[in-house]
């Protein structure tokens, strides 16, 4: 092989890792528009499996595929661009009804369908990179690292190409990528023409309605457009969704979460927004005379106006500014919003003029840290819809919203006798607005302060209100609240010098076991109570941040039993789905990983398979534990969740790639693989332990990205040589296992992922970072190079080896 | 010529009487199946019923309202595709991300709606029509409000279909109720949106009461039950259908 096809053949990779990448991040945006969060994510951790599969099909038929090598390199890049459009579009056709599973597992053969389609794209791709490494074995290094590069450059122009265009119509681009790897290739001239006419084709010819997410029908957005009257008004997309406005005159929205039963006010005229087709928020006309906006005193939410007067408030997440009328309608002197998506806030500018509100672009977390000012009323309102907050779909988004850092981050902006007000979906039983309460006692206790004394809890019919209040609340306060609740029918949970005769009279429950809940948390049984009560409500952390995982194995078999009465429908099915995708993915990536041995062994006896196997699952699983958990540290530690994971993701894979080109130079030492590793484990350490820093170091988010980079590169940098110095080594040893390695890191990868997830809730990120840390370790250990002189052994049939590339 | 039965007709006569005696003993013999399942669905909701007492007060559902869930074939109001699955105890979808409520929970609201033989009952949200189908054995006249346009003419046809004369559809806006033919003896509201509207609870008569039940779809769990007492006072009431009691222990 030629110095110059080689450079081509890693320009290639690269460009096909590009667009494989690309096309992961698109699919993710398109899945979860189409589709809720769990279910997108159990979706692309299956489709990723294609990876793993194209190492089996390799392994099994490759040698076959190597002999006509150009060709069969061009036709699965080509197949690459062909499946993208086709498979989506097949795909999303499947009447696959996540919520459906937990009634009817028949669900699971349309969800069979869904990820087979979508995991064909990556299949073609991973057949294209096992190819080349069986083709240029001595290049593996240099091919690894343009695969690294590639794939970051990848993530960070699918993210790019979000800002302009849709999901779907940025999707008719990546096919581009596999026709150009392509054509970078020797190839017929049949071949030469064709593809050119194919990329045309599939850039421009497919139908919009082809690629169009069409999204599930249970979600908020369609069901809204079945009303009569309903307009869609407008469309926005960018990378944090796709907001979507509908209009509707003939029947108005009516969207006040929270409402007292008791209110008569009709409400002025409204305009839906959704964010991915539901999360409905709403954008209120304000012209109206201000009796209209009475109805804004008639939530839970209103309390705390109750009880301050003229206050500067900070609304964290302003959706769609529901919160900042109540604040105008309420008088307030000062009105600050944080949105972190743009598009939403271009909205609320538009409509908000008022000199005394201000609108602040950027993460709550971010933006509480920085800032200055004191308040007298912080608001978080409920960010989720009603729907998916019921159906537990959101139990494993992290939130960095309701951890017990976050409520103390919120609680050092308040003014002396200010109120942080944090409303949520009342549930039965209560879930969300107990651990919020444990969480709040657990911030008050922090700081050394009797949380009994500081807190209130209220609840209505659909939600329930927490006061944390900066100061122990007065006689006097006591006495508004019982007044503002006596007048709106709602019921109190908690106040300091609360009565078991005043809960539970307005709206009745079976029991009052918030009000229950909230007198153990305060009492000395709070720990024995937080083990007994059904479910999770221990409170999150930035280490744990599973605010909406509230799953308990325990419960399981109780809620089978009562499944006749939809018992099944009070676990969060986001859990579960993650421990299903599990179950499923793992047997069937070792029956994969271990299928082809057998043909295998008929092509090569090698005595270290298991060994060499063992290494490439301990180094993919490891590798993705890293990212995955530097992705969410370091996305709080920036500010910016979005900028911070494309910065974590492109520089873990272009610096891996560097580290992979440096590792050519030193594939033949001996003890390198030592050094690395024990340099990586050291890292590691140093990450989990005492890092991120605090994010107070630097005020600028554009610093806090750059000491990101900073500090993930060396890391990244070692990170990058186990994997190719272990392929190279078996491009000497047993050349035939090359694309079953491969495969092993495809399959690795994918458990990882979900394994990290899965850590995360129970223990953390920080352990996540301590086991792979342990498992570098292990890998080193695990294949070790012989003495000295067998290095020198393994060079020599390096070269011996090298016969029709070299 | 002499005159000869047209051999078409005499050769294909048999047949066609053929197929249509297969045709319907084979409707016959799914009539039957279905009357089957329905009775085993019954004793399932019998049973919820027993174990859900502490929720919602009632230990057994009456004869009349487990009379009413057998007499309304269930299998015609939820799509063709989930056809075969209409008596199981679950809730299923009837298209435009509309779902048929889960047996167990039409009988519940139907039992805390207290109806008697002569009330007027008003429905916010027709969906398939099954509910409406239900409350109308049980009283006199059921008054039902749908916003989606085809879920409207598929419920009103299927039930004219069916033979209900005591139940009318419109299509509209449910927020202003149906005041015409009000006030009502009990109501259901299954599309509450943001809130309850004023209006509905206007339209109540004192002593009726109104059935909201609330929950992501295919995931009904909290029933809220709206009591009007003689004077015109308003109590709610969260009732969660599921006997299941969160603090562990007896405190």
């Amino acid at each position: 092989m030629t110095r110059r096809e080689a450079a081509l053949l890693s320009l290639s990779i690269g460009l096909l890792a590009g667009g494989a990448l690309a096309y992961q991040v698109l699919l993710f945006r398109l899945l979860a528009i189409i589709q809720w969060h769990p279910f997108a994510a159990m979706i692309i951790s299956l489709a990723l499996l294609g990876h793993g599969a194209a190492g089996t099909a390799l392994a099994i038929g490759g040698r076959r595929l190597l002999t006509r090598f150009p060709v069969t390199y061009a036709t699965s890049a080509m197949l690459f661009a062909v499946s993208i459009p086709l498979c989506w579009s097949g795909a999303q056709r499947l009447p696959f009804n996540g919520l459906e599973l937990v009634w009817s597992p028949a669900a699971l053969g349309w969800l069979a369908g869904l990820f087979v389609l979508l995991a064909l794209p990556f299949f073609f791709a991973a057949c294209c990179f096992g190819l080349a490494f069986m083709h240029a074995r001595t290049r593996i290094p240099v091919l690894y690292a343009a695969d690294l590069l590639g794939a970051g450059l990848g993530a960070a122009l699918a993210t790019a190409l979000l800002f302009l265009l849709t999901p779907d119509a940025a999707l008719r681009v990546v096919p581009l990528f596999g026709v150009a790897a392509a054509l970078l290739l020797p190839a017929p001239l049949s071949v030469r023409l064709a593809l050119p006419a194919l990329a045309v084709m599939l850039a421009l010819l497919i139908p919009p309605a082809w690629l169009a997410p069409r999204i599930t029908e249970f979600k908020g957005l369609p069901r809204t457009l079945q009303v009569m009257g309903s307009t869609v008004e407008a469309e926005y997309s960018s990378p944090y969704g796709l907001l979507t406005v509908v209009r509707n005159d003939a029947i108005p929205f009516r969207h006040a979460p929270g409402r007292s039963l008791t209110a008569t006010i009709e409400l002025p005229p409204q305009l839906a927004v959704f964010t991915d087709g539901d999360a409905m928020t709403a954008i209120t006309d304000h012209d109206g005379p201000r009796e209209t906006f009475a109805y804004l005193d008639e939530t839970t939410s209103a309390l705390p106006y109750h009880l301050t007067a003229q206050p500067r408030v900070l609304v964290l997440g302003a959706g769609g500014g529901a919160e900042l009328l109540q604040a105008l309608y309420h008088d307030a002197r000062e009105i600050h919003a944080v949105e972190l998506n743009p598009m939403m806030l271009a909205l609320l500018r538009a409509r908000f003029h008022a000199p005394r509100v201000q609108l602040h672009l950027g993460d709550v977390r971010g933006f509480v840290r920085t800032d200055q000012r004191h308040y007298e009323l912080i608001q978080l309102a409920p960010l989720d819809s009603y729907g998916g907050s019921g159906a537990g779909v959101l139990a494993l988004a992290e939130s960095y919203l309701y951890t017990v850092e976050a409520l103390a981050d919120f609680h050092a902006r308040l003014a002396p006798g200010g109120y942080l007000a944090l409303t949520h979906w009342e549930k039965q039983p209560p879930r969300e607005g107990l651990k919020l309460f444990a969480t709040a006692v657990k911030m008050l206790r922090a700081l050394g302060v009797d949380p009994a004394s500081q807190l209130a809890l209220i609840r209505g019919w659909q939600t329930s209100t927490l006061l944390i209040k900066r100061g122990a609340l007065t006689p006097g306060d006591i006495e508004r609240l019982r007044a503002f609740c006596e007048s709106r029918g709602f019921d109190p949970a908690w106040f300091p010098g609360i009565l078991p005769e005043e809960v539970n009279l307005k709206h009745r429950v079976q029991r009052p076991w918030l009000h229950e809940g909230a007198v153990a948390l305060l009492g000395s049984g709070a720990g024995q109570f937080l083990a007994d009560y059904k479910f999770h409500i221990a409170p999150a952390t930035d280490d744990r941040p599973y605010f909406f995982h509230f799953f308990r194995w325990d419960l399981l078999p109780e809620l089978i039993a009562l499944r006749g009465q939809g018992g099944l429908t009070l676990l969060d099915t986001g859990y579960l789905v993650l421990v299903g995708t599990l179950a499923f993915a793992a047997p069937l990536s070792l029956l994969l990983i271990l299928v082809p041995l057998t043909a295998l062994r008929r092509q090569q006896a090698y005595a270290a398979r298991t060994r060499s196997g063992a290494y490439f699952m301990a180094l993919g699983l490891a590798f993705l534990f890293v990212e995955v958990a530097c992705m969410q540290r370091y996305g709080l530690f920036v500010g910016h969740p979005l900028l911070a994971t494309v910065v974590v993701l492109v520089a873990f894979l272009v610096f891996a790639g560097a580290g992979s080109l440096v590792a050519t130079r030193i594939q033949h030492r001996a003890r390198a693989l030592p050094w690395m590793v024990v340099g990586i484990v050291i890292l590691l350490l140093i990450q989990a332990m005492a890092l991120p820093p605090a994010p107070g170091i630097l005020a600028s988010t554009a610093g806090r990205l750059g000491l990101t980079l900073v500090l993930i590169a060396p890391l990244a940098f070692l990170m990058g040589m186990p994997f190719p110095l272990g392929l190279s080594r078996l491009a000497g040893e047993a050349p035939a296992f090359i694309p079953w390695a491969w495969g092993i890191n495809g399959f690795a990868s994918v458990l990882s992922a979900l394994l990290a997830a899965l850590l995360a809730v129970h223990l953390g990120y920080r352990v996540v970072l301590l086991m792979a840390a342990g498992l570098y370790a292990s890998a080193a250990m695990i294949w070790p190079r012989r003495a000295t002189g067998a290095s020198g052994g393994a060079n020599r049939r390096d070269l011996s080896v090298q016969g029709p590339d070299g | 010529m002499p005159k000869r039965p047209p051999p078409v007709i005499a050769r294909t006569l048999p047949r066609v009487l053929f197929i249509a005696c297969a045709c319907l003993s084979i409707a016959a013999a799914d009539e039957a199946r279905y009357a089957v399942e329905r009775k085993a669905l019954l004793a399932d909701i019998q049973r919820d019923a027993a174990m859900t007492a502490d929720a919602t007060g009632r230990a057994r559902f009456s004869a009349r309202v487990m009379g009413a869930m057998d007499a309304v074939p269930r299998h015609h109001f939820v799509a063709a595709r989930y056809a075969n699955r209409a008596y199981a105890n679950r809730p299923l979808p009837i298209g435009h991300g509309q779902t048929i409520s889960q047996p167990y929970i039409v009988a519940l609201m139907s039992e805390l709606l207290e109806a008697q033989a002569d009330d007027v009952i008003l429905e916010i949200g027709t969906g398939s029509g099954y509910q409406a189908a239900v409350l109308a054995e049980l009283v006199a006249r059921v008054y039902t409000i749908e916003i989606v346009a085809p879920l409207a003419e598929r419920a009103t046809a299927l039930l004219a279909e069916l033979g209900y004369r005591n139940i009318e559809v419109k299509l509209g806006d449910g927020y202003y109720g149906w005041p015409e033919h009000g006030p009502y003896d009990g109501i259901i509201v299954t599309a509450a949106a943001g809130s309850i509207p004023p209006p509905l609870v206007q339209q109540l008569k004192p002593g009726g009461h109104m059935v909201i039940p609330v929950g992501a779809p295919l995931h009904t769990q909290d029933l809220i039950l709206l009591r009007k007492d003689p004077r015109g006072r308003v109590t709610t009431t969260s009732i969660l259908p599921v006997a299941f009691v969160p603090l562990t222990g007896e405190r």
